[in-house]
């Protein structure tokens, strides 16, 4: 179980990115987080990859504080973040030096059939599209088999049918080996789609502003009414999310609509 | 699916290739120029519109270098040149190499070291030339130390800025797969500097061609700048332009090398390619 105790995130400039963010995620739960831009969902992730450290509270893994990367946690960052100087295989087979180079090479080859870049192997990042890069780098992070996936918007720079067909693939992996997933993303209809429960976040200072489970049985039909519902009780809660930010804001529009 | 990847990886592959045949023009191209100046000089000389003394013709030049090719001469002089460039590129690559990398990756060395670098460089090398003399005598022991510094600044330069430019992003991924210190600097913080310390050498070995020169002209009993003293008080023009023929040539072709031996653990790179 992965969970977040009173997680607060203060960066050097003194931005709050974080206050008091208190959480449980199941195991083999998938969880989305969604939010306006800039309300610390990319923060939260480098925190629970040990990436970044918390300016308080703490987020334990299996009771264990997380301090520093772990072997068993996998992440899927904005870019692809490939390393440029190695083919698509090596870059794949990062994280598999301890495998002997075959089973890595069996391994890497099914990783890239499943993102749908069989036959790319020795190809060289910059000779992919963008979407086939992130695709590379979704491989990377899946063949390591994580106990628990972290991922920030992933799939956001994909085209619809890409999007949907990589949905299909995380949603059977997932069912193989049931990691614990931690998704952000700006599509509702992505986190309906695959999350067992969706965070809404707010910004300044980025907090928890409502969670919601996902009363939907798998597989999910996008088109069917209660998938509709479910999208449009998240979108409502997004909208709120947002205009309880700023108050003040609203006020300052009035005074100067007396001035005028 | 896979048969289609095949196919567009196939096609990437022959890609390149079509526009050889179109570099290959432009390369003939660019020694158009030079080749009509030079019959047009000839033609000049020959038909007694001018009178090249001065300034020999092509095949005057081409007679020079030729005999001189045929005695020996050139070829000690080429040696000697070739030797002193290689020791003072290798001194000074190794040192800019080291300091360039120290101080690029420690924030403390670069405070304690870099101004007084930086102080030094604003010295023109030249300058150093007596006190070298004075430190190392007039032999050998000099003049590799004159190029080593000329070699050393810009690899100095080239790999300090390297490695601060590093991506952290690509850091990031390293420390996600929990590279150790030894892992991460071979895995991922030297091939991410390779290219810039490469362009790094290459700039160190033009200005080791260009110190050479100076520390031949300044007093040597051999080597291709001593040729070209020789030449001037000799008032033989076609050996001095034979030596700086000379140099061109061993110049490009050290380079070239350089190029050669890079070119595998650079193959991934596209843009840096085609400029090279
Ligand atoms: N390294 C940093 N130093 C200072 N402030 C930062 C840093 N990284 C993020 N911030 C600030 O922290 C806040 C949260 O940023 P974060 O990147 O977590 O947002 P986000 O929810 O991922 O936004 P988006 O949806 O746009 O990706 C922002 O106000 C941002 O400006
Ligand atoms: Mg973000």
């Amino acid at each position: 179980m992965l969970s977040f105790e009173t997680l607060s995130k203060t960066y050097a400039d003194g931005t709050q990115a974080l206050s008091a963010v208190t959480l449980d995620v199941a195991q083999g739960e998938i969880l989305a987080l969604v939010g306006g831009s800039g309300c610390g969902k990319t923060t939260l992730l480098r925190l629970i990859a040990g990436l970044d450290r918390p300016s308080a509270g703490r987020i334990l893994l299996d009771g264990e504080a997380i301090a520093e990367p772990r072997a068993d946690v996998g992440v899927i960052f904005q870019e692809p973040r490939l390393f440029p100087w190695l083919s698509v295989a090596e870059n794949v087979g990062f994280g598999l030096s301890h495998l002997s180079a075959f089973e890595r090479e069996g391994l890497v080859t099914n990783a890239l059939v499943r993102v749908g870049l069989g036959g790319h192997d020795r190809r060289w990042p910059r000779e992919l599209s963008g979407g086939q890069q992130q695709r590379v780098a979704i491989a990377r992070a899946l063949v390591t088999r994580p106990k628990l996936l972290l991922m920030d918007e992933p799939f956001s720079a994909l085209d619809a049918t890409t999007r949907a067909s990589l949905h299909g693939h995380l949603l059977a992996l997932w069912g193989e080996s049931r990691p614990t997933v931690v998704m952000v993303t700006h599509d509702v209809e992505e986190a309906v789609t695959l999350a067992d429960r969706i965070v809404v976040m707010q910004p300044k200072p980025g907090r928890v502003f409502d969670a919601f489970d996902n009363p939907l049985a798998r597989p999910r039909d996008r088109l069917s009414p209660a998938f509709e519902a479910a999208k449009r009780e998240i979108l409502r809660s997004l909208d709120r999310s947002l205009r309880d930010e700023a108050p003040h804001q609203q006020k300052a529009a009035e005074t100067a609509g007396m001035w005028w | 699916m896979s048969a289609l990847g095949i196919e567009t990886a196939a096609d990437e592959q022959g890609g390149p290739a079509r526009p050889r045949p179109r570099r290959a023009g432009v390369a003939l191209a660019g020694f158009a120029l030079p080749v009509v100046l030079a019959v047009l000089w000839e033609i000049a000389v020959r038909s007694g519109f001018a009178n090249g003394r001065l300034m020999p013709p092509p095949s005057v030049v081409g007679a020079t270098l030729w005999s001189l090719a045929a005695s020996g001469e050139l070829f000690t002089h080429a040696a000697a040149t070739l030797w002193r460039v290689a020791a003072g590129f290798a001194l000074g690559a190794a040192a800019g190499t080291l300091l360039g990398a120290v101080t690029g990756a420690l924030p403390v060395a670069r405070g304690l070291i870099d101004p007084t670098l930086q102080a030094l460089r604003a010295i023109p090398s030249i300058a150093w030339v007596p006190l070298f003399i004075l430190w190392l005598g007039i032999f050998e022991a000099s003049k590799v130390a004159l190029i080593a510094v000329g070699v050393f600044f810009p690899v100095y330069l080239g790999v300090a800025a390297a490695i601060q430019g590093i991506d952290r992003k690509i850091v990031e991924v390293g420390r996600v797969f929990r590279l150790g210190r030894l892992a991460m600097a071979r895995r991922v913080l030297l091939p991410a500097i390779l290219p810039a310390w490469i362009t790094a050498l290459r700039s160190g070995l033009g200005l080791g061609f260009m110190f050479v020169v100076a520390a031949e002209i300044m007093g040597a009993s051999e080597g291709l700048g001593y040729l070209l003293v020789d030449g001037q008080q000799l008032g033989r023009p076609d050996t001095i332009i034979a030596a700086i023929i000379s140099f061109a040539v061993l110049g490009k072709l050290a380079d070239g090398l350089l190029v050669a031996l890079t070119r595998p653990v650079l193959a991934w790179q596209d843009t840096a390619r085609d400029k090279l």
